[in-house]
């Protein structure tokens, strides 16, 4: 009976070093969870969601309830924000505008990812004239910048929550497509998948087994940096008015009304723009955390 | 040298075709008749017959294309439906307004994020280095439209220390155009600052650890030498490159700082074309950033050839 030719060793540095020895998922969670900034990013996300999710059963006033006879109110116990111009509760329709912050953010990632993984693996495995077509469509979307692209998207599609959603989620898929279609050329080049070809495992086996999880990582990464991204364009779509349309709260048509009454009522722009600053910080401590817990080369 | 930027514009010619045919699709696309937008009250089928065949509605999809393109390739980018003035010409107005801002823009993010860069990069693992890192984050996390607002009811309501809108052109009173474009310019800056800031970080660092810079610091140079003469000089050639590449956060930055400081440029043409639903002007605006993104990407390349011995040897 044939016995491994060569003993599995260990050197003594990685042996002691809990994080080196570990399995590569557990090594990852510990970087990650070692990673102060991240661990933040981390707790802002989960607090944001927290407060998206749990928005119909806290014990706040209708966030469409008007009322004439508290407008533009500055914070009091009675609204802890304040009020806007037309009496409706500043605080209110914060936590029920973060639901289309987030929904947003992810959902048009998730169309991102959704048409640009697919694409991306397409183009770097088969090569050829499909992937020649893919890479120029890709970089024909990426000559125009984000926003405009986006923009006039939403311009073309109608202005809605929807509408707005699926204008970003193009707009920010060819940075999927370019970034796994590279991923995939190189774990492509790697022997195990000339193994895999060699014993003639098929096609979609090789990509789901072998191609796939190699290209998760950084695409993962991306994915939580753009969720910072689509959700600045949501608010920006929903500022210009091509977003979430009123009565519905949205973080940016609340700093598109606030505009218009910086003398009367500064707390209207407050809080909307802090709202998205902290949201859009978690998601980037996140992703900047994610990045360098996958990243082996950073101990 | 000539026949590397004629290489990389021959390069660029199947893009521009991709998103001619894009910007072309996108209106096709529009729900509704065009010719009852452009015919406004008028219902009269003779009329609608006139203008669907003075615009070549009737062609088919293919050849309204070449039709389209071939007007664009001569600058013939169609009507404003509310303007009825050309779309290059309108173009043409605003853009210099926007030029201004972008420019101003640059440069408070060139005197802001590169010496923030080199700084943070010397300074590694020191609290400096930790601070100027926060700070760019936090720079890249706020939204530019609510920085915009917040600075206004500042400087501007609480302060009274600069407009909070308006445009005043350079040729007409250069010190007020500056004074006014201010606000708008670090607004737009900032973001921008951030992302120079950590490019600049990181290419410092990759470049400090080289032997060369090793090689100076054994000379005995002095370290601000070292890091200026030898560090940053190669650490620029990747700096040039992203500044070029940041015109397109440029434009689209500038879409709603505009909007926010009432700035009669490019990205205010925009908006204002979205809401009246001008769609010619929309297309016109997306082809010719595009372009212009494209050309900023060979002046990149170029920049690149002209910055590095080697590649300008070959």
């Amino acid at each position: 009976m044939a016995q491994p030719a060569t003993p599995i060793t260990i050197d003594a540095e990685s042996a002691a070093d809990p994080v080196l020895s570990a399995r590569p998922e557990n090594r990852v969670w510990k970087k990650f969870r070692h990673h102060r900034s991240a661990m933040l990013g981390g707790v802002l996300v989960v607090f944001f969601c927290a407060i998206a999710l749990l928005a119909p059963i806290l014990p706040i006033p209708d966030p469409a309830a008007t009322d004439w006879g508290a407008v533009r109110k500055a914070p009091s116990a009675a609204h802890w924000l304040g009020t806007d111009e037309l009496g409706r509760d500043v605080l209110s329709r914060l936590i029920w505008g973060a639901q289309a912050s987030l929904l947003a953010g992810v959902v048009s990632v998730a169309i991102a990812l959704g048409l640009g993984v697919p694409l991306g693996i397409v183009a770097g495995y088969f090569g050829g004239w499909t992937d020649a077509v893919i890479s120029r469509c890709t970089e024909a979307l990426l000559a125009a910048p984000f926003l405009i692209l986006a923009i006039a998207l939403a311009a073309f599609l109608g202005p809605s929550l929807t509408n707005a959603m699926i204008a970003i989620g193009i707009s920010a898929t060819p940075v999927f497509i370019r970034l796994t279609r590279g991923q995939v050329l190189s774990v492509a080049a790697e022997d195990y998948v000339e193994s895999a070809r060699a014993i003639g495992l098929s096609t979609p086996r090789i990509l789901r087994r072998y191609i796939f999880p190699n290209v998760l990582p950084p695409v993962l990464v991306q994915a939580t940096l753009t969720v910072a991204t689509a959700i600045i364009a949501e608010a920006s779509l929903s500022f210009l008015g091509l977003g979430q349309q009123p009565p519905s709260p949205s973080w940016g048509s609340m700093l598109n009304t606030a505009k218009n009454f910086l003398n009367q009522a500064p707390w209207m722009a407050l809080w909307p723009g802090i709202a998205i600053f902290l949201v859009v910080l978690g998601f980037n401590l996140l992703g900047d955390g994610l990045r360098d817990a996958l990243d082996p080369r950073e101990h | 040298m000539l026949s590397f930027i004629l290489r990389r514009l021959v390069i660029a010619i199947p893009t521009i075709i991709l998103i001619s045919v894009f910007v072309f699709t996108l209106q096709k696309l529009l729900p509704g008749d065009p010719v009852l937008a452009m015919a406004g009250e008028e219902r009269d089928p003779q009329v609608l017959e006139f203008l669907r065949e003075k615009y070549r509605l009737n062609d088919p999809i293919p050849v309204q294309y070449f039709t389209w393109i071939g007007n664009a390739l001569t600058g013939d980018l169609g009507i404003s439906l509310r303007t009825n003035q050309p779309v290059l010409e309108l173009i043409g107005e605003k853009l210099p307004v926007t030029i201004q801002l972008a420019t101003m823009a640059m440069i408070f993010a060139m005197v802001i994020g590169i010496p923030a860069g080199i700084f943070s990069a010397v300074k590694k693992g020191t609290v400096t280095d930790y601070v100027a890192n926060v700070v760019a984050l936090s720079g890249l996390s706020i939204p530019n439209f609510w920085l915009g607002i917040m600075l206004i009811l500042l400087v501007s309501v609480k302060w009274k220390l600069l407009p909070a809108s308006g445009y005043v052109p350079l040729s007409e009173d250069p010190l007020r155009s500056i004074t006014v474009m201010l606000m708008p310019a670090f607004v737009l800056g900032t973001a921008l600052a951030a992302t120079l800031m950590r490019h600049t970080r990181s290419a410092m660092l990759s470049v400090m650890s080289s032997d060369y810079v090793r090689t100076a610091r054994a000379k005995g140079l002095v370290e601000r030498k070292v890091i200026l003469k030898h560090a940053f000089r190669n650490a620029l050639t990747p700096i040039v490159t992203l500044t070029a590449l940041l015109f397109g956060e440029l434009i689209a930055g500038a879409v709603l700082t505009e909007q926010i400081f009432t700035i009669p440029g490019f990205g205010k043409l925009v908006v204002d074309a979205v809401f009246n639903r001008d769609y010619a002007v929309v297309q016109g605006i997306v082809l010719v950033t595009a372009v212009g993104f494209i050309f900023m990407n060979l002046l990149a390349d170029v920049a690149y050839v002209l910055l590095n011995p080697r590649l300008r040897k070959q």
